[in-house]
């Protein structure tokens, strides 16, 4: 039985700050980051944005490819690492918001950078089991650096929204996949404001590690080499290491393209790699396959294999597309405002 | 006493969240959010009308001084909008890209964060105009 | 209906009154208007108040200002219709006479907004407006009018610099007012480089937060005459009290003030007046626009035309239609229960002969606008004096 996409939608917020702007002020070498990160610009959610509104419009875009009454959505899984509440599920906003409520199974998931994966991991198992029809699972994030820290230069903001089903798919999951060991390569205290990450050891040990895991297995699965796939996409904090780690698999930069968002987006966090997956399906050909594997610090991937369907044409143009989302109509602010917006300026009582 | 309220929030979530008024089915006037009795015909009978989320802006001005509530997101652009098919509100156009806020302006209805009752309290979320 | 006659009339001298409490405001304006009328007892008495309760954390003002003023016993009734308190204060006591309830009514509005922070005053005036579907989403007062302000100019041609005008005229006016909170002019410049409120409104565009109170005493006309001291009568001929969508956006016309002329069209019928007949009137210049809103309203002037009117002087004490010899909410301040009734008491005067180097020479007939919110619900009197 095929299970799969239905529908995917995703939302990019208008503002960007450029890494020279946040250089600036730290007195710290724009050009070293640029070129040691491959990253130039990222993402600012307005004051008005957080994981909840993202995931909304990324859902409602999801809805309009996907063509289906909301009602009919059996659960909503958010994944973030910047839920606006500690107690009480984006989720539950969201599935009001779009009229999936109130019978609907609704849960918020936290996993580093694969929050969002993790939710397409339980979306798509929940829809084969038959225990609902229809499953949504978004990766979204706003997530903060501290001031001054090298994340930074690489936090951002945007939400990727997949409706998974069994009838009318746009892909096909072919396989999936979840690597995980318990790696504390990078962590949040409860309370905490601001992350903490264990410098060069998020690279080989954690990064690396997992992702190859990940990716092999899922490839094992499938029998499949890296030249059998058209697009893959990784889990991409910086430039670098989406492409390092694609390389070393087997993938070539072409194949990675297209998925490759990090340089002017940035970190999306939870969901990076699920953006990178919609920008690939805003161009993808019938029979396209594509590989995906996220990454969470903590730590673990979870890899998808999607094969996309004839449908994927009737649906692409249904709703704003990712790439023409992060060029076009930006709206540039400096550092002030980018404190204020992301609510590092201590205020008045 | 607020209207952030959770209990007056909540109740507020299909007119807020999902946009949804009423039709009177006396004189199809369009009410938002919905109500008990048509203000055109003195109806009261209506059918559920969600409102289209496209729609223009029929005046608007900026806002420089505001209350509490918004006294550190001036300036903000503040506008009336006629939804297609019916329905007008009063929201914060915001987003504008090179762009100076116009009547006539076409815009979109986008799920945004409307206030919060301090860091600790509950959250509001409503809708705000962008540009389409 | 009786004749309803205003045989005494008195305020404070309005602004930021710290030393002076709520009740203490209002008795001292109760006590002067008592004093004018020469009456020491009163059947009964209005307070026009916006809020009390938001204010100052005080209701049941009916009571409790009875009680100040050494009349506990007598009915009191506390009256609110946002910035139209006053106004529909004093068209309680009207009715209250003209039915034949009461001889004697002390119509009194009050407003103390000083004992709280500027961000609970803003908060309480804004409750006149939708809480739940304008002031939630952003919208404030000034806000409001600025977008009716916007609408207006964009279908009428009217300027930022007209707009201007208003309130300069009516600073000019309120320089001969010794109870105004402002006595100082300003120019046109002045007005349009203050800080901005909401664009195109000026913080010099817009009535100040003020403290102050208002009384007059109506009495039958029997009792007016047995009364007079030989001073003119003073009459209420005209009333009319209207309401209209509140928020803003469910206005047909965002241009327009249908309550201000539904409230104006009731009164000049009861009076059997046209509007060109009124020789001089005190409006609800709560913000400049308004102004030019409500003349056009009460018919003073063709629609779309209150910019260019106030522009050639035609509304300026010596014009075509004095408005706002007083000063207006802008000068003389905005106390707001105490407006509307403030409105009487300027008019009052000016029909007796009596307002001193504000008068408007042969003023037989006056009308007063007061207006709740941005323009919901809007009373007009028409006030003639009797020889």
């Amino acid at each position: 039985m095929n299970v799969g996409i239905v529908g995917y939608g995703s939302y990019i917020p208008r503002r960007r700050i450029r890494l020279g702007d946040i250089a600036k002020v730290w007195g710290a070498d724009a050009v070293a980051f640029e070129r040691g990160l491959e990253l130039h610009e990222k993402s600012v959610p307005a004051r008005d944005e957080d994981t909840i509104t993202m995931s909304t419009t990324a859902a409602r875009r999801a809805l309009a490819r996907a063509g289906i009454k909301p009602e009919r959505i059996g659960a909503v899984y958010i994944g973030s690492e910047s839920h606006p509440y500690a107690v009480k599920p984006s989720g539950t906003v969201v599935a009001e918001a779009i009229g999936a409520t109130p019978d609907v199974h609704c849960a918020d998931l936290e996993f580093a950078c694969k929050a969002g994966s993790e939710g397409m991991f339980i979306a798509s198992a929940l829809v084969r089991s038959g225990e609902v029809e229809y499953a949504l699972a978004i990766g979204a994030d706003t997530s903060q650096g501290a001031p001054g820290d090298a994340l930074e230069y690489s936090t951002a903001a945007g939400a990727a929204a997949f409706i998974f089903g069994r009838d009318n798919l746009l892909a096909t999951l072919d396989a999936q996949t979840s690597f995980m060991t318990d790696t504390p390569d990078f962590w949040r205290r409860e309370y905490m404001h601001y992350p903490r990450h264990a410098g060069r050891f998020t690279g080989e040990p954690a990064y690396f590690k997992h992702t190859k895991g990940a990716a092999l297995a899922l490839m094992a699965k499938v029998n499949a080499k890296p030249q059998d796939f058209a697009f893959a996409v990784f889990h991409q904090p910086n430039g670098k290491f989406p492409m390092r780690v694609g390389q070393e698999l087997g993938f070539t930069r072409q194949q990675m393209m297209t998925g490759w968002l990090s340089p002017w987006l940035g970190n999306t966090y939870s969901g990076a790699s699920p953006m990178g997956l919609t920008a690939i399906l805003d161009v993808a050909k019938p029979g396209d396959r594509i590989l995906m594997v996220s990454y969470g610090s903590g730590a673990g991937s979870d890899g998808f294999v999607w094969t996309v369907t004839e449908r994927i044409r009737e649906v692409q143009a249904l709703a704003p597309a990712t790439r023409a989302q992060l060029d076009e109509r930006k709206l540039y602010v400096d550092y002030g405002t980018y404190a204020k917006l992301r609510g590092k300026i201590r205020m008045g009582e | 006493m607020t209207t952030l309220n959770p209990a007056r929030l909540t109740r507020e979530y299909p007119a807020r969240y999902r946009l949804e008024g009423g039709r009177c089915l006396a004189c199809g006037a369009i009410v938002y959010p919905r109500r008990l009795v048509c203000p055109e015909c003195g109806g009261r009978e209506f059918a559920l009308h969600r409102l289209s989320n496209r729609g223009t802006v029929k005046t608007f001005t900026v806002i420089h001084v505001a209350g509490s509530a918004f006294k550190h997101q001036v300036p903000y652009i503040l506008a009336v909008v006629a939804l297609e098919g019916g329905g007008t509100l009063t929201c914060e156009l915001t987003d504008l890209v090179d762009q100076q806020p116009e009547i006539g302006m076409p815009v979109e209805l986008q799920f945004r964060r409307i206030q919060e009752d301090g860091e600790a309290g509950v959250i509001a979320y409503g809708h705000k105009a962008v540009p389409v | 209906m009786r004749d309803v006659c205003i045989i005494g009339v008195g305020m404070n001298d309005w602004g930021e009154l710290w030393d002076l409490s709520l009740r203490t405001i209002w008795t001292q304006a109760a006590l002067a208007a008592l004093a004018d009328a020469g009456v020491d007892r009163v059947d009964a008495l209005t307070v026009g108040c916006m809020s009390g309760g938001l204010f100052v954390g005080q209701e049941h003002l009916g009571a409790l200002l009875a009680d100040e003023l050494g009349m506990a016993g007598i009915p009191a009734t506390r009256v609110e219709s946002a910035c139209a308190s006053g106004g529909v204060a004093l068209r309680t006591g009207f009715l209250e006479v003209a039915s034949g309830v009461s001889d004697v009514v002390l119509v009194t509005g009050v407003e103390k907004m000083t004992d709280c922070s500027g961000d609970e005053a803003t908060a309480a005036l804004a409750t006149a407006a939708d809480q739940e579907w304008e002031v939630f989403p952003g919208a404030t007062f000034p806000g409001l009018y600025a977008m009716m302000a916007r609408a207006h100019m964009a279908a009428y041609g009217t300027t930022k610099e007209q707009l201007a005008m208003v309130a300069v005229k009516n600073h000019a006016h309120g320089l001969h007012n010794p109870h105004a909170q402002y006595r100082r002019a300003v120019t046109v410049e002045e007005v349009l480089n203050a800080t901005v409120v909401a664009d195109p409104l000026t913080v010099l565009g817009c009535s100040p937060i003020t403290d102050g109170a208002a009384a007059v005493v109506l009495a039958d006309g029997e009792t007016a005459r047995r009364l007079a001291k030989g001073r003119p009568l003073v009459r209420i001929a005209g009333v009319g009290l209207a309401t209209d969508r509140m928020a803003l956006h469910n206005r047909r016309d965002l241009a327009a003030l249908p309550a201000v002329t539904k409230a104006a069209q009731k009164a000049y019928a009861m009076a059997g007046i046209t509007p060109q007949q009124v020789h001089v009137a005190e409006v609800h210049d709560c913000f400049t626009i308004a102004e030019v809103m409500i003349i056009e309203a009460l018919g003073f002037v063709p629609v779309g035309r209150g910019g260019p009117a106030t522009e050639a002087g035609e509304t300026a004490r010596g014009g075509r239609i004095p408005v706002n010899p007083s000063g207006g909410l802008k000068a003389k301040g905005h106390p707001v229960g105490a407006t509307g009734v403030a409105q009487a008491v300027e008019l009052t005067l000016q029909l007796r002969g009596e307002a001193g180097a504000r008068q408007v020479e042969g003023a037989r007939l006056g009308l007063a606008q007061n207006m709740g919110g941005t323009g919901a619900s809007s009373v007009v009197h028409i006030l003639e004096v009797i020889p």
